[in-house]
């Protein structure tokens, strides 16, 4: 690394990131670096093992291609069963092994974004490495796992992953704390890429502690025709999660979507959405945030800026408040540079309306269970593709958020 | 013992008085139908009597099988046996149509898997009535009702928004939920219904027993259904020849 940028980085350790609290850094001390490892995943002890089962990991490996944990900064299990076609591995590893892979080491990320970004690149993190093969499609998803294990702690991590063109694959990263690592914080950096006419589905399910901080900084490169697809699920309390991945389209015809699932209870602070630069002729984005506010504050965001002809954007904010207590906004933004794009928003927040209740308790239901269903209704509804493990699980916490409020 | 009788009712919607003191009853079995002019109040009747929220009662008691059930729930009065074909039901987007078939009949008498008679069966994994046509939005209706198997049911104009087309399919399965059917296996059993209709057109597939007109949150008068419609046919709710001789009814 050059000294020029080091230096600018060294700046950016005081910069503030653009959204959400500040979260102070020498608050917490370093993560656990050589974590206890796991053999075989059906080993792993039995606390961790729910915890991963919350968030949609699962240790029956055979509907999933690969896996790999992470307990604080360090790699703690890694095993790939589509094995032709299929590189995962810690991404220091990646790093000294493929020249390639150094060129997508902080190239879509700029490591003086803000002081989560330089910490994590001027520590040189580790984290996970995933890449796909041209012409491969994976059957089965690939499965990460982060865990927070130390309370006061830090978990620095830097992720890459590539899905090579003509190429797909699906992954699940859940992301969760162990060992009461109540008051922790979560940094993690991911650099995607997706190649021409690939396909990349990544579902991130969050479950934090009413104290954890978390900042994940997502960033992807989509090629011609290529398609991503980024879910974003917390259902559980949490301290403060702020997170606006953003999506690069420079290939013609290529298209992202961004879903956001939020649930935001008492004391909980949640900053999230996305944002998508379509720079390729043709390139399509929608952004699609679907939230429940239980006394939390809850800023759902989108942006979309059109840079290139015949692109079609849409993006659509709603918020649903069930108890009073907190902030909810709604922030859309659009911006087109030139006049050959279609880019709409539309946002909402208020209560679910009264006459929905009513006409579901008509049938019998009660209240309660009508608010539910209408509830589940509005978070998952409308957003395609959601796998049915998630689906699950977002039944889970919503039967769990209305029993306790 | 009546199944419906109500005393008395005043209602408002927001701040206006809508219903200004209705008495009437219903007795097992009976099929009545309820003719007024548009704002008369009607449907603001059955919205009290299934207790929705933007009906408030001020004064008067609706007694259901004997219990007074003027405080009670929307689902308590659901699961004592009311039931009711919404006019305009509102969209519910994300939940779909088969989900809400399902727990209908899990807190209901009926059964499910009967979408196809009702020519629903592409609907079911559909936001219950968003994007629905107006026949669409009966069929559901009915389906639901199906599922839930009331042993009293409130139609708000049945026919309204249906084509010709459906009309049939709409007749035959209001008939069958008053008439009872052998569909889900129970036994056939003559429920009650309180019906709206302006043009009478669901007269041709269900008998009714009894007709009340409503004019101006009052019932002014009562009398053979295929009378009434004719006698309002011809002269219009404000000359209707019925509501001149037979003031006195109730």
């Amino acid at each position: 690394m050059s000294d020029e940028r080091e230096n600018s980085v060294k700046k950016a350790l005081g910069k503030e990131a653009a959204f959400g609290p500040s979260v102070d850094i020498d608050k917490f001390g370093e993560g656990e670096t050589h974590p206890e490892q796991i053999g075989k995943l059906d080993d792993t002890p039995e606390d961790l093992k729910k915890k991963m089962e919350n968030v949609g990991v699962t240790v029956d490996e055979s509907h999933r291609d690969g896996t790999i944990l992470f307990i604080d900064n360090g790699m703690s299990h890694c095993s790939n069963r589509a094995q032709e076609g299929l590189y995962i591995m810690d991404t220091k590893t990646a790093l000294k092994k493929y020249d390639w892979a150094r060129k997508l080491s902080w190239n879509v990320m700029d490591p003086t974004k803000d002081k989560y970004t330089a910490k994590t690149y001027l520590e040189d993190s580790d984290g996970y490495f995933i890449y796909v093969k041209p012409g491969v499609h994976l059957k089965y998803p690939v499965q990460t796992c982060m865990m927070l294990s130390k309370h006061k702690g830090i978990q620095n991590l830097h992720n890459i992953i590539f899905v090579d063109h003509d190429a797909s694959m699906d992954i699940i990263t859940g992301c969760t704390t162990v060992h009461g690592a109540n008051d922790a914080l979560h940094v993690g950096v991911s650099e995607i890429y997706i190649g021409d006419n690939a396909s990349l589905s990544f579902s991130m399910i969050h479950s934090w502690s009413d104290q954890t901080a978390v900042r994940p900084r997502t960033n992807a490169r989509l090629g011609k025709n290529a398609r991503y697809v980024n879910n974003y699920v917390v259902l559980d309390p949490v301290g403060t999660v702020q997170s606006y991945p953003t999506a690069f389209l420079e290939g013609e015809g290529a298209s992202c979507s961004f879903n956001t699932m939020c649930i935001a209870h008492e004391n909980s602070n949640i900053d999230t959405g996305g944002c998508a630069f379509l720079n390729a002729p043709r390139s399509g984005a929608e952004i699609l945030s679907r939230n429940i506010t239980y006394g939390g504050s809850m800023v759902a965001r989108g942006r979309l800026v059109g840079n290139a002809p015949g692109i079609k954007a849409h993006l659509e904010c709603r918020s649903i408040v069930q108890k009073d207590g907190g902030v909810t906004e709604a922030i859309p933004e659009l911006e087109a540079h030139l006049a050959d794009v279609e880019m709409t928003h539309e946002a909402a927040v208020g209560k679910i309306a009264q006459d929905q209740i009513e006409y579901l308790m008509s049938r019998g239901l009660s209240e309660d269970d009508a608010v539910s269903m209408i509830i589940r209704g509005f978070l998952v509804g409308g957003i395609k593709g959601l796998p049915d493990s998630l689906r699950d699980e977002i039944n889970r916490a919503i039967d769990k958020a209305n029993a306790g409020n | 013992m009546s199944l419906l009788e109500i005393k008395d009712l005043h209602v408002q919607a927001g701040d206006r008085e809508i219903l200004k003191g209705v008495t009437f009853s219903m007795e097992e079995g009976e099929t009545c139908v309820l003719f007024g002019p548009n704002g008369s109040g009607k449907s603001t009747l059955l919205a009290s009597i299934m207790g929705y929220g933007q009906t408030k009662i001020t004064s008067g008691h609706i007694f259901f099988k004997g219990q007074d059930i003027t405080q009670m729930t929307v689902d308590q009065r659901a699961r004592l046996g009311i039931g009711m074909m919404m006019q305009r039901p509102p969209n519910v987007t994300g939940v779909r149509l088969g989900d809400l078939v399902k727990v209908t009949a899990a807190n209901g008498h009926g059964c499910t898997g009967h979408e196809a008679e009702f020519k629903m069966e592409d609907f079911m994994d559909r936001d219950i009535n968003v994007g629905f046509s107006g026949g669409e939005i009966k069929r559901s209706e009915l389906l639901q009702l199906s599922a839930q198997a009331p042993d009293f049911v409130m139609l708000d104009e049945p026919e309204s928004g249906v084509d010709l087309e459906n009309i049939g399919l709409i007749g035959r399965k209001v008939h069958e939920l008053i008439y009872g059917s052998t569909t889900c296996g129970r036994p056939v059993q003559r429920v009650s219904a309180l019906v709206i209709t302006h043009t009478g057109q669901i007269l041709d597939y269900i008998g009714a027993d009894r007709a009340y007109i409503m004019i101006d949150g009052t019932i002014r008068c009562s009398g053979r259904p295929g009378e009434l419609l004719k006698d309002i046919k011809e002269n219009g709710y404000g000359d209707c020849k019925s509501c001149r001789t037979n003031v006195k009814i109730l």
